[in-house]
């Protein structure tokens, strides 16, 4: 299972780089949605993949029985997914108040913080 | 637990500590304090005139709670403090050492300032964008980055900090705040979400996230284990949010546009929590990897300081030029953690907490100038040496101290780094230490004679009024400037603080003692 999601992982983390190389903020923000479920997948399969019993200590036991599923990377995923939806749910707002302001949502026509033609500093006193 | 069958224990007893001392609250105290007060603030947020007298009063509490931990740190060792008294490392641990408590005191005080400064710098329409709340939770977020000691809650006070920023640095909208915001959010969003998929890896390979337990698996893994990998990961991450080159053009793209206060606790604070994670993780967890990269962070870590100053020399707007001066210090900072000595990393321990003081009072500066009369701009201001005299005093000390020259608190980590260097043979980054620190020197020294020194230029002479000094914004100025000034008279006691600091790094035997007493090694 592990070496399926594997490529799996690699295959999102492709899509995700190929879409932060556009000049795009739509599709940058594509990117870093996926971005953001490859990573929590990884994080899932490095914690090791098993299907058969749930993290439940019985009761005449101290200690969950080997085959057990890790419980530990689903808390860090959820931690993970709550953070990720919301910066989403941000930068949408943002490339979206950025295209209303700046008329634009190509990065590099972004250039009112940054002008082209930027004057230099004095030369003489 | 009834009905429980013979022969087990009790695991409510075994995997519980100790109750906590007093004096152990101070270890969560000042984050939980900050997302209190956060909280508060934001339910006021309609409440303009009243969030200053609640925001100030309670940063002023938080200084004496870092203070306190600091002192408390310095008497007692490493402090610990487990969420819900769970045995290490299955609660989140929050650990106090001496590098952190040094970097959440003087953190603490650069907000102080921040408060006293934006109660006139920020009006009422920022103030109900909430700029006070956001600064508590910025604050919130900073500290706990530097407290914890779970490398995963690491991570979560990272973003934290970052949707506060984000707050921050939109506060009003303006274009420029846009513009600048969207190379900043995405920029930063990549940065951790490669730090998320980085401990991923490592939770993959260690079986753990509490850092202490890492220190101590990391020896044992070391031949089998893919560490480099997961190193260099790191360090591009943590490079990315402190603004090293080559991943450094979000900051002079951004640290200009938000209002100047914000700028100023941005380029004070949040490069710097970078450079605390870089310490902690290569530092600390990980000495054999960054020896073996001491080479690649020595080259960004020129590279860093040399560019940056360069693009601060072809600056027109002073704030940019302040923010390359920010990066070519996170150079100098990089040039320590490259060396990795105990001098190396005391070196760059001491840097950064100058460059917490100096780069935010320096932004205060400007802004105040910018204030009365002067503008950001080079080629249209002057004449506030005649007008000001004062201000053009405070100034030109924070040009020395963030040059580096005598008697202000920049002089003295750099020898301490530019002696590391020499210890071994590295003069090349000795040398650019000290032509940073020349180049430094001409940049600022230009900026003061154009905007200070020369008389103002003809079409604004007659508006030469005597547009008073804002008070509170000038005491705020005026106390970081002590500081500076204290810390480079007088930089015995800091210096030991950050060797001890360093020695903590070096060796984390205490660390590790402190996360699981004896009793409870694992």
């Amino acid at each position: 299972m592990e070496p399926l999601f594997a490529i799996l992982v690699g295959a999102l983390f492709t899509v995700a780089i190929y879409l932060f190389l556009s000049k795009h903020v739509i599709r940058i923000l594509m990117g870093a949605s996926i971005l953001g479920n490859a990573v929590n997948l990884l994080i899932f399969t490095a914690g090791r993949v098993t299907r058969e019993v749930p993290p439940i200590i019985l009761a005449d036991s101290d200690s969950l029985s080997d085959a057990a599923a890790n419980p530990l990377p689903q808390a860090l995923i959820l931690t993970a997914i709550v953070i990720s939806f919301s910066f989403f749910a941000f930068l949408l707002v943002l490339g979206y108040r950025a295209f209303q302001e700046l008329k634009t949502d190509r990065s590099d026509e972004m250039r009112v913080a940054e002008p082209l033609g930027e004057q230099s500093p004095p030369t003489g006193y | 637990m009834a009905g429980k069958s013979e022969g087990l224990q009790d695991l409510s007893t075994v995997y519980a500590l100790e109750p906590l001392a007093a004096a152990d609250w101070l270890i969560v105290g000042p984050v939980a304090w900050c997302i209190l007060i956060g909280a508060l603030l934001l339910m006021l947020r309609k409440r303009t005139d009243v969030q200053p007298l609640i925001a100030i009063p309670a940063l002023v509490v938080l200084v004496l709670m870092t203070l306190g931990l600091v002192w408390h740190v310095a008497a007692n060792g490493t402090q610990t403090m487990t969420m819900g008294r769970w045995l290490p490392p299955f609660g989140i641990s929050f650990t106090a050492d001496l590098l952190g408590a040094f970097f959440a005191a003087t953190s603490s005080l650069v907000a102080l300032a921040a408060g006293i400064y934006g109660r006139s710098d920020v009006d009422d329409s920022g103030r109900r964008y909430g700029f006070y709340p956001f600064l508590l939770l910025i604050m919130a977020g900073i500290l706990g980055a530097f407290l914890t000691g779970d490398i995963f809650n690491l991570y979560v006070w990272f973003e934290v900090l970052l949707i506060a920023s984000f707050g921050l640095l939109v506060l009003g909208s303006g274009r420029k705040q846009l513009d600048g915001a969207v190379k900043y959010a995405f920029l930063n969003l990549i940065a951790t979400t490669l730090f998320l998929a980085t401990t991923g890896y490592l939770y993959g390979l260690f079986g753990t996230l509490n850092m202490a337990d890492i220190a101590v698996k990391a020896s044992e893994l070391r031949g089998t284990a893919p560490l480099m990998t997961l190193v260099t990961l790191y360090l591009l991450a943590f490079s990315m949010k402190a603004a090293a080159f080559p991943v450094n053009f979000w900051l002079p793209a951004s640290y200009h546009t938000p209002r100047l206060v914000v700028s100023a606790l941005f380029a004070g604070l949040l490069t710097k929590v970078g450079i605390y994670a870089l310490l902690r993780i290569l530092g600390m967890l990980f000495p054999f990897e960054r020896e073996e990269l001491s080479f690649l962070i020595a080259i960004a870590a020129v590279l860093t300081m040399v560019l940056g100053v360069i693009g601060a020399l072809a600056q027109n707007d002073i704030r940019r030029a302040l923010g390359f001066l920010v990066i070519s210090g996170i150079g100098v900072m990089m040039a320590g953690l490259a060396l990795g000595s105990p001098a190396g990393l005391s070196g760059a321990i001491l840097y950064a907490a100058h460059s917490m003081v100096v780069m935010t009072a320096l932004y205060f500066a400007v802004g105040i100038a910018a204030r009365l009369g002067g503008s950001f701009e080079l080629t249209s201001s002057g004449g506030l040496y005649t007008r000001h005299g004062l201000l053009a005093g405070l100034t030109l000390v924070l040009f020395f101290s963030v040059a580096g020259l005598p008697p202000m608190s920049g002089l003295w980590p750099k020898i301490m780094l530019v002696k590391a260097s020499l210890d071994i043979g590295a003069w090349w980054l000795a040398g650019a230490i000290l032509v940073t620190g020349l180049l430094t020197t001409i940049s600022v020294g230009r900026i003061w004679i154009l905007a200070y020194w020369r008389p103002a230029p003809p079409d604004r002479s007659g508006d030469a009024g005597a547009s008073p000094l804002p008070l509170g914004a000038t005491a705020a100025l005026a106390g970081l400037v002590a500081l500076t000034i204290a810390a480079g008279v007088w930089p015995e006691p800091l210096m030991a603080l950050s060797q001890e600091a360093a020695r903590g790094l070096i060796d984390p035997s205490a660390y590790v003692l402190s996360v699981f007493p004896a009793e409870v090694q694992p």
